[in-house]
């Protein structure tokens, strides 16, 4: 396919530790077309943010990629390393990262124009020479974009002074002053309080669809995700257990797990809560050799214990890992 | 016996800056009731001092004015004043549970210390009783010498309800206890709340910014704004008729996940400017600031609380007589 920007395959990560290693992602699938905008939904340390990490070759040293490709626009990021350090990671042109953390994102030391203007230096002007005014218009220009009021000040400001929606919006500007073809947004309003979160996922859908870019946005939030994605990734311990249309998944959820997250988010229309899903997320130094759902799953077949449930289509670019589908 | 089991009147909290006069008003004239076995729902965005009233009923602060009565009690003093009943009577679960236990302490450690100071139970009792408080909270023995750091984030919230039930408390404070936790495991967390709430008819004040679980939980929802109470209504009137322009741009803001909870949320208003600093608060309506409806006279003048129909009461001019 021409217009596919993005190709995760098979994608195996995991992380040295005393006493092993921990295997995380375990074979992800993920693919984005030009234009589109998907989710990654999943719970607490379910693998969302390596996956993500993985695409922008920033992961941690103790991370070790031990297997799988993934191709943007075309080119393979990946190449063979050694054995002990598993494979190296190219660095994507084009792909830009907005994180959790605002407080964490930004230097403190630094102001908000220092930092803006290192950025847009690094990217824009390794083609040319750039004058300092341009860099300041440029900086400004973004502040802009990302609907904050007064750049000319901001600029000047310590990212302390700033409150959290704003300091979110300064790392939204970061993102897009070296704007490319893929926005990925790591929980970006986890953070934030409920109204201050409308306005910046509205900021952030607005932005993606002025500039066409493409968004993957890691959530643990369905409700999130619905609002701003065309297509939901459901992620558990490591593997993607459902991929479909955000409509489609939200009308008739296949995988047990995606019932029980669906069925235990509190609802507007207060018809009580669901039971949750009992249990934890495996430890990943020993995970479950076959499903690896299957100790938390009240409908285990037999054959889940030992063998990895394929991707199955159940129709309408719907498709589900698990053996009750085959 | 009043029917309020905790009556909060005026209740003022400022805390100093470094600057002379100037305070950090984060709660501002609060007037609350809390009905005997209700489940009150405080809700309110960060900085809007929600978890300064649960603090200052708690007694971890002594209020700067205002007066706050546990069963017809006066209480508006610091815990080191209050009588030992008092104390037993009011616990709180606080919304981190891997700050909230003490990591060098195991969980029998940890849940017989209230029995040991309220002198609750025999020497040779505790540990039976420290278990009936794990299988209240649908926990096995097994948990018993395990350490925090050992429990998943719901499973040591749920030693942290066992902590505060070990008491047998008439008022019970949950600041926040789910917002740390995924909704897989908030789900067990709120099921376990509300059988322990109807089985013991306890009251509850229940801290959060979320909306939505509030309506599945709450008898009753209060909505806090900068210090300020805005909107109290029974939880069934207030989904069906929210009034205060800011209840509506809360409500709007839910990120939902069906199409008939779409159509609860109002279309009217979509949530725009943020939270002011609670030193420099707005004169006139304090929401003045962010709402798309206001008038002159919010400017100017603070809106009192208007009565609109049984239990329903709103902080807003547009409600006003004239």
């Amino acid at each position: 396919m021409a217009n596919t920007i993005l190709n995760v395959d098979g994608l195996h990560v995991g992380y040295r530790v005393y006493g092993g290693t921990l295997k995380v992602l375990d074979g992800i699938r993920l693919v984005m077309d030009a234009g589109e905008k998907i989710a990654v939904v999943g719970e607490t340390g379910c693998g969302k943010t390596t996956t993500m990490k993985s695409i922008m070759g920033i992961l941690p040293r103790q991370a070790v990629i031990r297997k799988g490709q993934i191709n943007f626009k075309g080119r393979n990021l990946l190449t063979p390393g050694t054995e002990a350090r598993g494979m190296r990671t190219i660095r994507p042109k084009g792909v830009s990262m907005v994180f959790q953390d605002p407080i964490a994102a930004l230097n403190p030391v630094f102001t908000v124009g220092q930092q803006l203007s290192d950025v847009i230096k690094y990217s824009r002007g390794q083609t040319k020479q750039l004058s300092k005014q341009s860099v300041r218009d440029a900086a400004i220009e973004v502040l802009k974009l990302s609907a904050l009021p007064d750049p000319e000040r901001i600029l000047t400001n310590y990212p302390f002074q700033l409150s959290g929606g704003m300091r979110q919006r300064v790392c939204i500007a970061m993102a897009l002053s070296t704007a490319g073809d893929l926005l990925i947004a790591d929980e970006p309003t986890t953070n934030l309080d409920v109204t201050i979160q409308d306005q910046v996922l509205r900021l952030i859908r607005n932005l993606v669809e002025e500039q066409g870019m493409s968004l993957a946005l890691v959530t643990h939030s369905l409700g999130v995700a619905r609002q701003m994605t065309d297509r939901i990734y459901i992620m558990y311990a490591g593997t993607m257990v459902e991929v479909a249309p955000t409509e489609g998944l939200f009308d008739k959820p296949f995988h047990p797990y995606t019932k029980g997250l669906l069925g235990s988010v509190p609802k507007l229309t207060g018809e009580g809560i669901g039971l949750g899903i009992p249990g934890r997320i495996p430890d990943y130094l020993k995970p479950p050799a076959g499903c690896r759902f299957y100790p938390r799953c009240e409908e285990a077949l037999p054959e889940c214990k030992d063998n990895k449930p394929e991707l199955y289509d159940v129709g309408g670019g719907h498709r589900v890992a698990c053996f009750l589908y085959r | 016996m009043p029917e309020n089991i905790l009556l909060i009147n005026k209740l003022k909290k400022y805390f100093p800056t470094t600057e002379r006069d100037r305070y950090v008003k984060a709660v501002d004239n609060v007037d609350l009731a809390l009905k005997r076995g209700e489940i009150l729902g405080v809700v309110g965005e960060s900085g809007s001092g929600k978890s300064t009233i649960a603090y200052t009923v708690m007694g971890m602060y002594s209020p700067t004015s205002g007066q706050i009565l546990f069963e017809g009690q006066d209480i508006s003093c610091e815990t080191s004043r209050r009588p030992m009943p008092v104390k037993k009577d009011l616990q709180i679960v606080f919304q981190d549970p891997g700050t909230s236990l003490n990591p060098q302490r195991n969980i029998l450690q940890i849940l017989e210390l209230p029995l040991k100071v309220h002198r609750l139970a025999d020497p040779d009792n505790t540990i039976r009783k420290v278990i009936e408080l794990l299988e209240m909270v649908e926990l096995s023995e097994e948990y018993l010498y395990k350490y925090p750091r050992a429990l998943g984030g719901g499973e040591r919230q749920l030693v942290a309800i066992a902590r505060a039930m070990a008491t047998g408390p008439k008022l019970m404070i949950l600041d926040e206890p789910t917002s740390a936790l995924d909704v897989s495991v908030q789900a067990k967390i709120v099921n376990t709340l509300i059988r322990l709430q109807s089985e013991l008819g306890m009251s509850c004040l229940f801290i959060t910014h979320d909306l939505s679980l509030m309506r599945n939980l709450a008898h009753r929802v209060a909505i806090m704004y900068l210090g300020k109470i805005m909107e109290v209504a029974p939880t069934q009137d207030f989904f069906e008729r929210p009034l205060h322009p800011y209840t509506q741009m809360l409500l709007s803001s839910i990120p939902v996940i069906s199409k008939e909870e779409e159509t609860l949320k109002p279309d009217r208003i979509t949530a725009h400017g943020e939270i002011p600093s609670p030193v420099d608060i707005p004169p006139g309506c304090r929401f003045h600031t962010r709402c798309t409806l206001a008038k002159d006279i919010c400017f100017t003048q603070e809106p009192d609380a208007i009565q609109i129909g049984p239990n329903h009461s709103v902080s807003c001019h547009l409600f006003s007589e004239d």
